[in-house]
């Protein structure tokens, strides 16, 4: 083979360029566990919440979050009975909006309720983990990034402590943490789902209404809820490309 | 080289241009972490270390290998698809030194009462009393075994 040295010159930078491919299609460090394979979500069945809070103390736990703040936390609507006939009057005035409890999170469970009127539900929340998420979008530095297998994480030894993502994040999702003063959120507990564990908030729902979904895994069963169920996203008109996904979540919710 | 009888200043420039570029390698190859554009526009290794958090709930199928007994038990009542760390708590350290460290067991009329206490917010279909009235102050466990709670079922001691 003859090349000239004008075609070294254009070969070599080309190479260069390719190498970096090359790189990133090698396997992940971890042996058993490869992040191309999973694209991870969750599912919220709101009829099964019973708002015990075991969720909120067992993410505490797992993941050392400080008190008073939340990566995952448990909200209870109560929609009156005229409210939810005048649908139109919640949209226009926050005011009369349906009465929305978390006492600390709902950590130690919510207080009795005895209004029969009306409809009461639970909304558990953590972070939606969006394929298109508006807080990794902002990160200046690139300290907060959507991993390969969907999870949106931080990379805290990298982390200015900005908080604009606190601000970008529609859910309220992100917090700065108190002592590290860097961000911090839900991990989707990824040291427990690369390892093939569950998250700590799905080890102890009671009721499994969390529950951790692959959805890149055929047999994963939210694909049969998917079809048979019609479930929703929480602010669906902001694009975010949620993946925690709500069955049964009235229009209240916000 | 007539063209470029004068334009010797313009060289110079450009050879500043070229230094102050190399020195922008330099500093950039140690400045920015060595992992850095693995995947995208962040550190890759961050992964890893995020993944390497300790694990403090160890998990139903962990439990299972040795109280594959109480296991049974549980799948034949009502509380099958309560995972046992939903009350028992996170129990990694036991997992991993049985011998060492031992679970507290958990006091009914506490545990019992954050799922069960009747409320109008709870689901309808949900077993739920007012513990007050059901029990008169008597722990759940006087009357019900929580690993298969149903009196009916046999479960009452």
């Amino acid at each position: 083979m003859n090349i000239s040295r004008r075609q070294i010159m254009i070969l070599l930078p080309a190479a260069a360029v390719a190498w970096k491919y090359v790189l990133a299609g090698t396997p992940e460090e971890s042996p058993n566990y490869k992040m191309s394979e999973h694209w991870w979500s969750m599912l919220i069945d709101i009829p099964k919440c019973i708002g015990c809070g075991n969720c909120v103390r067992a993410c505490q736990t797992e993941n050392d979050v400080p008190d008073g703040y939340f990566r995952t936390w448990v909200e209870r609507y109560h929609v009156s009975d005229w409210k939810m006939t005048n649908p139109e009057v919640i949209m226009t005035n926050p005011m009369i909006a349906p009465e929305v409890i978390s006492p600390d999170g709902g950590k130690e469970g919510f207080p009795v309720a005895t209004d029969e009127s009306g409809k009461y539900f639970f909304v558990p929340k953590l972070c939606n983990h969006c394929a298109d998420s508006p807080c990794t979008q902002v990160c200046p530095v690139g300290a907060t990034f959507i991993s390969p297998d969907g999870v949106v994480l931080v990379d805290q030894k990298y982390c200015l402590g900005c908080a604009y993502c606190v601000q970008a994040c529609p859910y309220g999702c992100r917090y700065i943490h108190p002592e590290k003063k860097v961000a911090d959120k839900c991990t989707l507990c990824y040291h427990r789902i690369t390892k093939g564990l569950t998250t700590a908030c799905c080890e102890a729902c009671p009721t499994g209404a969390r529950k951790l979904a692959d959805l890149k895994d055929p047999k994963d069963p939210i694909h049969e809820f998917l079809k048979t169920h019609s479930v929703q996203v929480l602010k669906p008109q902001m694009a975010t490309g949620a993946k925690v996904y709500y069955n049964d979540l009235d229009g209240s919710v916000r | 080289m007539s063209v470029f009888k004068d334009a010797g200043h313009l060289f110079r420039f450009a050879g500043l241009f070229v230094l102050a570029f190399l020195v922008f390698l330099v500093v950039r190859h140690f400045v920015v972490p060595k992992s850095f554009g693995q995947y995208g526009h962040y550190r890759g290794a961050a992964m890893g270390e995020i993944a390497a958090h300790p694990i403090k709930f160890a998990g139903h199928d962990t439990c299972e290998t040795c109280h594959a007994d109480v296991a049974d038990v549980k799948k034949a009542g009502k509380h099958a698809h309560v995972n046992c760390e939903a009350c028992h708590g996170a129990q990694a350290k036991h997992a991993d030194d049985p011998s060492a460290v031992k679970p507290v067991l958990p006091d009914t009329t506490v545990l019992c009462a954050r799922c069960h206490t009747a409320s109008a917010a709870k689901p309808k279909g949900f077993p739920q009393v007012a513990p007050a009235d059901h029990s008169q102050g008597l722990a759940c466990n006087t009357c019900h075994k929580p690993h298969s709670p149903a009196m009916d079922a046999g479960g009452a001691k």
